[in-house]
């Protein structure tokens, strides 16, 4: 078992944004969680990445309490994530925004960096090896000197995924990654994410609007709606489930 | 005259390390400090007390002011973790002149009447030493992975945290490093004039040295340097219009902000334009 | 406790004028998010624009108070079109460091203009004290608070009850929304700048009316204080700025009656420091996060 959450419940105030929310996730699982707008989804990422305390219940990954450490704690430990407004460090480089990910891994101090000792110089190597690697993968590597905000939409959100990648994570959260998408960029990514589960064995979770991507993609769906869990299984169990349907139908009639 | 304008090149080399090291903090990690000249005090009245009462070397004193500085940057950086932009700004004003009225009502200080009879021997050597050794430091710490965290931070600290960058340690980190250079700048002010007063390290002084920074580009170390370069030689050349001098100063930030807030250089470093590629920093 | 209720008394006028500036502050915070370092040098400006009309035309108190704060009003709007117009799309720090740049541009000015030394306000309204017991009340400081109560009401009344205010207020909430219900923002943003600076304008002529002195710097302390005063009583609250400026006032004179007059300052800024880390949105102020 990769990651345990186990009745995640977040208040703000008086607005219960999250309620009861469970869910395991294994390794190399693939899992969308869907739902209409404001259901909770992305409030469900800042709460398994560190940036909400929950209220109440807790998150283990691989059977360590995780619950409400610091992001970045979290992130060492495992978890990775895209944004749902992209973030990237807009005026370094494509190498820069990959190099910041390897920081909490790099062997060398800040004195090492100050008078460029053998190990700062044997890492810097390395990790810009990596980085080189990744971003060549993804096809970024020709654009790696380039300011991140130069890239145009669809490589800034291949840049996201990268970045989180470079984290050498075992779970990668991605906050609706399709968005802006057209059809055909929608079925490059389907491919990626397939790809990116395959070859570097880690588990997914993804949040998405869009049903064919979420639908092709997923093994497993979680349906929120008002921060609860209304449904959970496999696609074609979702598809026709009438709560699911409703919910989505709501949102439309208003 | 030869005397006059070493005076001018020394007093260059302290206004780079200023412009370097307030650069580290408010353009490299994008911390908006205000309170430069409240580290540059520290920096100066601890070397000149150390060495007037205690006989110590310059050089020692200046170090252990400059640590000193470093540790009030720490005291600062700490609480103004949560804070941004304006807030942040005027915090650390506030601390700054915090640390002005202290240095005026402590006796050891002197006070209002100032603390004479400092030793000297801040040479053209000596102030070069330092901040030749300052822009090194810097430049190698922003080519480092700990140089990537701060740039992580100024850009999005939300997402600097969500890859891994511990942005609670890294800006007080970018706070103690800017105040200990600061500190050192305060020391070799100390020993140069000989004199001191903490009407020296009001506001002003900080806007002088804010000028320099946004004027070379926040971000840019060797904006820093070149701004401080202009920005110590020009009131030499307008001695004479001593007074309009603030008045151009305000006006020069104005209109850099509305026509050009990059500064001369934004966030890249010269090496970034003779190579002609467009290089993100 | 007969010193405590004199410093109370001394803190209710002192307040009053923070209060006035403060609320120059945090309208304009309010609307645009920009903290005009400048309006400390309005509260100046309008000491002596009071003072050149008293001098040259020899006007009264009331009628140099009025027109002080009109002119104000007009260079608040016309410091506002030049300087923080262009930046209104612009970064946060470069709007700061242009207001700060026209705050310094308007002192040095102030002090080539004016020079340096401080001018003797006239007396326009003969002080006379007033014993209640042991504790002193001078009539100028009876003024003061009259004067600012009536133009707080004036301002309630506006704000409140105007479309004009009503306006105000809506630019303040979501200019972009407030923009398409058909509201001229640059009108109202001019508005408040007018408002906010007359304020400060009468600040300015009500302390060189009591203090009889006037220099191009007077506007430095005070205007950092009414500043603290605002984010005190949370910034971009009207009712928040009043209150923070009779805390800030009262606190002052507390620290100046029962420590020293040399810590009268550093009074300001440890609240300033306490407020930010305890509470930084106010007193009276919403908590905004940033949303992820």
């Amino acid at each position: 078992m990769l990651l345990e959450i186990k009745e995640l419940t977040k208040d703000f105030g008086g607005l219960r944004a999250v309620e009861n929310f469970s869910l395991n996730i294994k390794k190399n699982d693939l899992i969308g969680l869907i739902g209409p707008n404001g259901a909770g989804k992305t409030t469900i990422f800042n709460l398994l990445t560190g940036v909400y305390e929950p209220t109440s219940g807790y998150v283990k990954l691989l059977g360590e309490e995780i619950t409400a450490e610091k992001p970045y704690k979290i992130t060492a430990a495992g978890i990775a994530r895209t944004f749902q407004n992209i973030r990237l460090f807009k005026d370094m480089s494509v190498l820069q925004n990959v190099l910041v990910s390897k920081h909490f891994n790099v062997e060398y101090g800040m004195f090492g960096g100050i008078f460029k000792s053998k190990l700062y110089q044997k890492e810097e190597i390395r990790i810009k090896r990596e980085a080189e690697v990744l971003l060549d993968r993804f096809g970024l590597q020709d654009k790696m000197h380039l300011p991140a905000n130069s890239l145009p939409y669809g490589e800034q959100r291949r840049l996201e995924i990268v970045r989180a990648l470079a984290t050498n994570p075992a779970l990668l959260l991605l906050d609706e990654p399709a968005a802006g998408m057209n059809p055909q960029e929608t079925a490059e990514l389907m491919e990626l994410i397939r790809g990116i589960r395959k070859d570097f064995k880690i588990a997914i979770l993804l949040i998405e609007h869009d049903m064919k991507f979420v639908m092709g993609l997923c093994e497993r769906l979680v349906v929120l709606d008002y921060g609860k869990i209304i449904a959970k299984g496999k696609p074609e169990e979702i598809r026709n489930n009438k709560r699911v349907i409703e919910a989505y139908l709501g949102e439309v009639e208003e | 005259m030869e005397q006059y304008i070493i005076q001018v090149v020394i007093f260059m080399g302290i206004n780079i390390i200023l412009a370097v090291s307030l650069n580290l903090i408010n353009g490299i990690t994008g911390q908006f400090s205000l309170g430069h000249a409240g580290f540059m005090a520290v920096g100066a009245y601890a070397s000149a007390i150390l060495a007037k009462n205690y006989n110590l070397p310059i050089l020692l004193t200046i170090l252990i002011g400059a640590i000193l500085a470093g540790m009030v940057g720490v005291l600062i950086g700490f609480p103004v973790l949560r804070l941004k932009g304006d807030y942040l700004a005027i915090v650390t004003l506030g601390f700054g002149e915090i640390i002005r009225v202290i240095l005026l009502n402590m006796k050891i200080t002197g006070g209002a009447k100032g603390l004479p009879g400092i030793p000297g021997g801040v040479t053209l050597l000596v102030s070069y030493f330092f901040a030749l050794i300052t822009v090194i430091v810097i430049l190698n710490i922003m080519n480092s992975t700990d140089g990537r965290a701060f740039m992580a931070i100024r850009e999005d600290e939300i997402a600097a945290e969500a890859m891994g960058v511990n942005i609670t340690l890294y800006k007080v980190l970018a706070f103690a490093i800017g105040a200990f250079f600061a500190g050192i700048a305060g020391g070799l002010y100390a020993h140069f004039y000989q004199f001191l007063k903490p009407d020296s390290f009001n506001m002003y002084k900080t806007v002088d040295v804010l000028l320099m920074v946004v004027l070379g580009g926040m971000g840019s170390v060797t904006g820093s340097i070149l701004a401080a370069i202009i920005l110590t030689i020009i009131p030499e050349l307008l001695r004479g219009f001593a007074e309009y001098r603030m008045i151009v100063y305000s006006l020069t930030l104005i209109i850099l902000m509305i026509a050009r807030p990059d500064g001369i250089f934004g966030k890249k470093e010269i090496t970034d334009i003779i190579s002609f590629k467009k290089r993100g920093r | 406790m007969v010193e405590f209720l004199q410093q109370l008394i001394n803190g209710l006028s002192l307040g009053s004028i923070y209060a006035l500036i403060a609320l120059g502050y945090t309208m304009v915070y309010g609307i645009l998010k920009l903290i005009n370092f400048a309006h400390g040098e309005i509260y100046m400006i309008g000491a002596y624009i009071a003072y050149y009309l008293v001098m040259i035309f020899k006007l009264n108190f009331i009628l140099a108070l009025l027109l002080a704060m009109f002119f104000s009003a007009i260079f608040g709007i016309i410091v506002e079109r030049l300087a923080y117009k262009p930046l209104r799309n612009s970064s946060r720090i470069s709007a700061l460091l242009t207001a700060l740049g026209v705050s310094m541009l308007l002192q040095n000015l102030g002090l080539k203009i004016f020079g340096g030394d401080p001018k003797p306000f006239p007396e326009l309204v003969e002080n006379k004290a007033i014993f209640l017991g042991d504790i002193i009340i001078f009539n100028q400081q009876i003024i003061i608070v009259v004067v600012s109560i009536i133009l707080m009401i004036v301002l309630h009344i506006i704000v409140r009850y105007t479309k004009t205010g009503k306006a105000m207020r809506a630019v303040a909430y979501d200019q972009e929304a407030a923009k398409l219900m058909g509201i001229d923002s640059n009108k109202i943003i001019s508005y408040t700048f007018a408002i906010g600076s007359a304020l400060a304008a009468a600040a300015g002529v009500l302390i060189g009316m009591r203090f009889n002195r006037i220099e191009p710097l007077m506007g430095m302390m005070p205007g950092i204080k009414a500043f603290i005063a605002a984010v005190l009583g949370g910034i971009g609250s009207i009712p928040g700025a009043v209150i923070g400026g009779l805390i800030m006032g009262i606190s002052e004179s507390l620290v100046v009656g029962y420590i020293s007059s040399s810590y009268r300052d550093a009074i300001a800024f440890a609240i300033l420091i306490v407020i930010l880390l305890v509470k930084p949105e106010g007193i009276l102020g919403k908590n905004i996060k940033e949303k992820v």
